[in-house]
């Protein structure tokens, strides 16, 4: 019922929104979203790290077909419930300076794409986990298309048609996979039940492909990311935020989900492959972070390393590398929220997003400049920030994979460090310019936003043993799954 | 087979209802007969099957649906056309006898038992179409249409007759039952039955616009008058399909080695021309003549595959599709229409869309839910619609065709966002576009019916 009600509230929420004025619709938005992270916190405190399924609910839906209307969470997805939990509210305060036209529309439109999100995350039938892994891309396509900067039709249409494109390919390896299964009443679509599945190596291999289209197009995965850094820099910020805070890790998620344990054999052909992939997708993408001059795009192209590593860590089937990967994606979601909702403030401000007119900031802006600097750090993977934790166990488990393609990967820490300490540097340090001449420090808003996620960068760096316990046990269960 | 009885004379009666001086009285007097004809469909929805007419005609639960759904498109479509065909010069009792007359020929084809019954059902509805089509007199365009229409399907008729007689010729029958013990008592049977079936195969699937049948269909489409595009690109599809969907599963599954490779290329090549020629269309209605085809595409898809899924898939595809049809076509009227005022000349171009969703957010979002749900986006019934067609394929296991039928589905979300973009994104002119109250219902219940099945899809599947 708990898991349910997480769906839910932000549904009804959202319809409440639309129906409301312009002006209180954002309060409104916070409110919802407010209640909705209370929920998830009450649900993390009963959460026991077993790797049973918790708050489980399941109604019939498509009876003839046996495919039911079916969610719950387990450690795999309790962090990625948290997350979204927890940033939304986040990104809603995050907008409050800002006036967007038609408000009660856009805060509807977040809420709604909350609503698929964890949707996604808790769907225990993989036909209702397919229909909100698509059902979250209206909003989220709206959002960016209709708010977004000059470029935005042609730029969110590729991604639109790019990702639906993708995730047919699911669709056809689901039905595939529905059609394998046998229980009393003929074919069902329960996840667990197409783990007990056991098909021929060949036809696993097909059936990897057609998943991975899907999830790499999500996350992105080198060569499927060019909708990515134009979509990113041509949305509205929060819609930046929720592409890159917890979009993407739909992806991530659906390889863990369903990839590992249900194509161990195709993995075994393919695996490598995807993690070369990855792998290039890290080393590319950072180098071409070094040398971007619009900060939004800059982070889009870290982002884009950043998600390869999880990929990386996720397809070497490691405890390392899967946990690795689901700490990371709570904590690359908390940094990434956070880089963003800077680069906005400095906009906001300045009006340029580009690193080479600004500069100087730093002098009148003491608070700024820390949160900024905790979340740059978290984001470069310092030891005691959320990144290290993350990034240490990622890169453990690729090692354990494949020595050579590890220490490829292990370049992420000095790339990593190059460009956002270049970031930090061209737009903070320096002399003062035109642009940041009257420069503004951070209002109330603006820091309840970022209190927050400081926090969680230390809480996650000090002590992340309260989120690995969640998943462990979870992570283990998956993992035996694969290598009987 | 109460309905055709009440459709024939009732509709006689709305023919003699144009000697009033008022013409008021003839939309209301439509829908009533269409109302009562639903209801007399549904009336006996719980009997056995069963046979009429000396065995000439056949009722179950699956021609009652497919009746349901031809009777429901057309209800709405007639509720769209005030304004529309009523006008000083025209004649709109002619028009709205000869849509009932059409529907008598649509349900002879959905419940025909006897081949020379598919003759009659196909020619009532093809001539009442051709008709129709020329209804605009003094357009060019739709004078071209009709003639064009008429030329064509008299052609693919003389196809289908000939194809009839053949397979007389090689079984000694014209009945369904008979042909079906003959194709099962006979392993190998002669040559001429095989022409005879692919002649008539040919004929059928001209008419539901089947690549490489399909030339007519963008210029008879964009030529008539909209209110009749959706008129054809609803009942004419539904109807067809049905009826090649009872001749292929009802006679010739024995024979289903022979005929299904054929339709798989001719299904290839439909989804391939239908979606791929759509992108490139700058006119909206020309494009949804290209998406009919597709359309097509798809339900051939799940004919070729013949499974226990496919007839499921085929009643909810043709009913999302109509609907979703219905609603972009009752947009694009009054929409087109009231560009047309600002201009002077009626426009069906993506660009009458623009700004909509600022001027009628209403109007905007039945497009986009209409768009959606052909595109086969979850959330909207061509979702469902889609995934029981790609279900009854992957049972039989044609993975190849399906390969192709998804790239064309992501070929397909590029064409619809086309019109979403346009309503949504880009500058419009003019003011609010005043929507009759009627008018707004009818589309109001297109989308919550779409969205509804969107949800729910059980209520309708496993129903027939």
């Amino acid at each position: 019922m708990l898991t349910l009600s997480l769906i839910l509230i932000p549904l009804i929420a959202g319809v409440i929104t639309l129906l409301t004025k312009n002006n209180s619709a954002k309060q409104l938005a916070l409110v919802g979203a407010a209640i909705e992270l209370v929920l998830a916190v009450v649900i993390y405190a009963q959460f026991q790290s077993t790797a049973a399924q918790q708050f489980s609910f399941s109604y019939p839906w498509i009876q003839s077909a046996g495919i039911s209307f079916a969610g719950g969470i387990d450690g795999i997805s309790i962090l990625l419930v948290m997350l979204t939990a927890f940033l939304t509210p986040l990104i809603v305060l995050s907008t409050f300076r800002q006036p967007y036209k038609n408000a009660s529309t856009f805060y509807a439109l977040i809420l709604f794409m909350q609503a698929a999100l964890m949707g996604v995350f808790t769907a225990t039938d993989a036909f209702l986990f397919y229909l909100f892994f698509e059902a979250a891309l209206i909003p989220i396509y709206f959002l960016a298309a209709v708010w977004g900067g000059e470029d935005r039709i042609k730029v969110t249409f590729k991604f639109f048609v790019y990702t639906i494109f993708g995730s047919l390919f699911m669709l056809v390896a689901l039905v595939y996979l529905y059609y394998q299964t046998t229980s009393a009443q003929g074919h069902t679509s329960e996840i667990s039940a197409f783990y007990k599945l056991a098909l021929d190596a060949q036809k696993q291999g097909w059936i990897f492909w057609a998943f991975f289209i899907a999830f790499a197009i999500k996350m992105p995965v080198f060569p499927f990311h060019t909708w990515q850094p134009d979509t990113y820099t041509e949305s509205p910020t929060p819609a930046t935020m929720l592409l890159a805070g917890i979009m993407l890790k739909m992806g991530v998620y659906g390889v863990i989900r369903f990839v590992l344990p249900i194509v161990p054999l195709g993995l075994q052909t393919w695996g490598t492959t995807a993690i070369v992939l990855s792998v290039i997708g890290i080393v590319y993408g950072s180098i071409i972070a070094i040398q971007q001059r619009d900060m939004k795009r800059l982070i889009a192209y870290s982002s884009f390393a950043h998600v390869g590593l999880m990929s990386a860590g996720v397809f070497s089937q490691t405890l390392s590398g899967v946990q690795g990967a689901l700490i990371q994606m709570l904590a690359h979601g908390i940094n990434v929220v956070g880089l963003f909702f800077i680069i906005e403030i400095i906009f906001s401000r300045t009006k340029t997003r580009n690193i080479e007119q600004l500069g100087g900031i730093t002098q009148r802006t003491p608070h700024l400049t820390v949160y900024f600097m905790i979340l740059m750090l978290g984001s470069v993977a310092l030891p005691l920030t959320n990144g290290f934790v993350g990034e240490f166990l990622l890169l453990r488990g690729v090692y354990e994979s494949n020595i050579w393609l590890g220490a490829i990967a292990g370049t992420t820490i000095i790339l990593g460090a190059v460009y956002m300490l270049r970031l930090f540097q061209k737009s903070m340090f320096g002399a003062k310019s035109a642009f940041t001449e009257h420069f503004a420090d951070l209002s109330f808003s603006e820091r309840a936003v970022l209190v927050p996620l400081v926090i969680m960068v230390f809480w996650m760096g000090l002590y992340p043993n309260s989120f690995l316990k969640l998943t462990e046990p979870a992570v283990s269960n998956l993992l035996q799954m694969i290598h009987y | 087979m109460l309905p055709i009885i009440l459709l024939s004379i009732l509709g006689l009666l709305v023919l003699f209802l144009g000697f009033q001086k008022s013409k008021n009285i003839l939309l209301p007097a439509t829908l009533l007969v269409l109302v009562i004809t639903l209801i007399a469909n549904f009336a006996n929805w719980n009997d056995a099957p069963s046979l009429y007419f000396k065995g000439m005609l056949f009722e179950n639960k699956l021609t009652m649906a497919f009746s349901g759904i031809v009777l429901i498109s057309a209800l709405l479509i007639s509720a769209l056309t005030r304004g529309f065909i009523d006008d000083e010069a025209a004649q709109p009792a002619e028009y709205y006898a000869i849509m009932l007359f059409s529907l008598v020929g649509a349900i002879i084809m959905i419940g025909y038992e006897n081949l020379l019954m598919l003759f009659v059902g196909v020619e009532i509805l093809s001539v009442s179409m051709y008709v129709l089509t020329g209804s605009d007199k003094r357009n060019l365009r739709s004078n071209e249409a009709a003639l064009k229409y008429l030329l064509m399907g008299s052609f693919a008729t003389g196809i289908m007759l000939f194809g009839m007689a053949l397979l007389y010729g090689a079984t000694g029958s014209f009945n369904l039952t008979a042909l079906k013990s003959y194709v099962l008592t006979n392993p190998s049977p002669s040559v001429m039955m095989y022409v005879g079936l692919l002649m008539l195969l040919i004929g059928m699937l001209f008419k539901v616009s089947a690549a490489p049948f399909h030339f007519w269909t963008p210029d008879v489409y964009d030529g008539a008058p909209t209110v009749f595009t959706a008129f054809m690109s609803t009942i004419v599809k539904t109807a067809g399909f049905a009826a090649i969907y009872r001749l292929l599963s009802g006679s010739f599954s024995g024979a289903y080695t022979f005929w299904w490779s054929t339709l798989a290329g001719i299904t290839v090549l439909t989804l391939l021309a239908g979606n791929i020629t759509a992108v490139y269309q700058n006119s909206f209605k020309r494009m949804m003549a290209y998406s009919s085809i597709s359309h097509a595409g798809y339900l051939l898809l799940s004919l070729t595959a013949l499974s226990s899924q496919s007839q499921d898939a085929i009643v909810f595809y043709s009913l999302a599709y109509s609907l979703a049809t219905i609603s972009a076509f009752g947009v694009l009227m009054i929409v087109g229409k009231e560009t047309g005022v600002r201009s002077n000349e009626v426009s069906e171009n993506f660009n009458v869309f623009n700004g909509l969703g600022k001027k009628n957010p209403l109007l905007a979002f039945v497009l986009t839910v209409s768009m959606l749900s052909l595109a086969g986006i979850p959330l909207t019934a061509g979702f469902w619609g889609k995934f029981f067609v790609f279900s009854s394929v992957v049972e039989r296991g044609l993975t190849w065709i399906l390969i192709v039928a998804v790239l064309m589905s992501a070929v397909g979300i590029y064409y619809y966002f086309k019109a979403v973009i346009a309503a949504y994104m880009r500058e419009g002119e003019g003011n609010a576009i005043k929507v009759p109250q009627f008018y707004r219902l009818v589309l109001i219940v297109t989308t919550i019916i779409t969205l509804f099945f969107g949800l729910l899809p059980d209520l309708l599947k496993g129903l027939v």
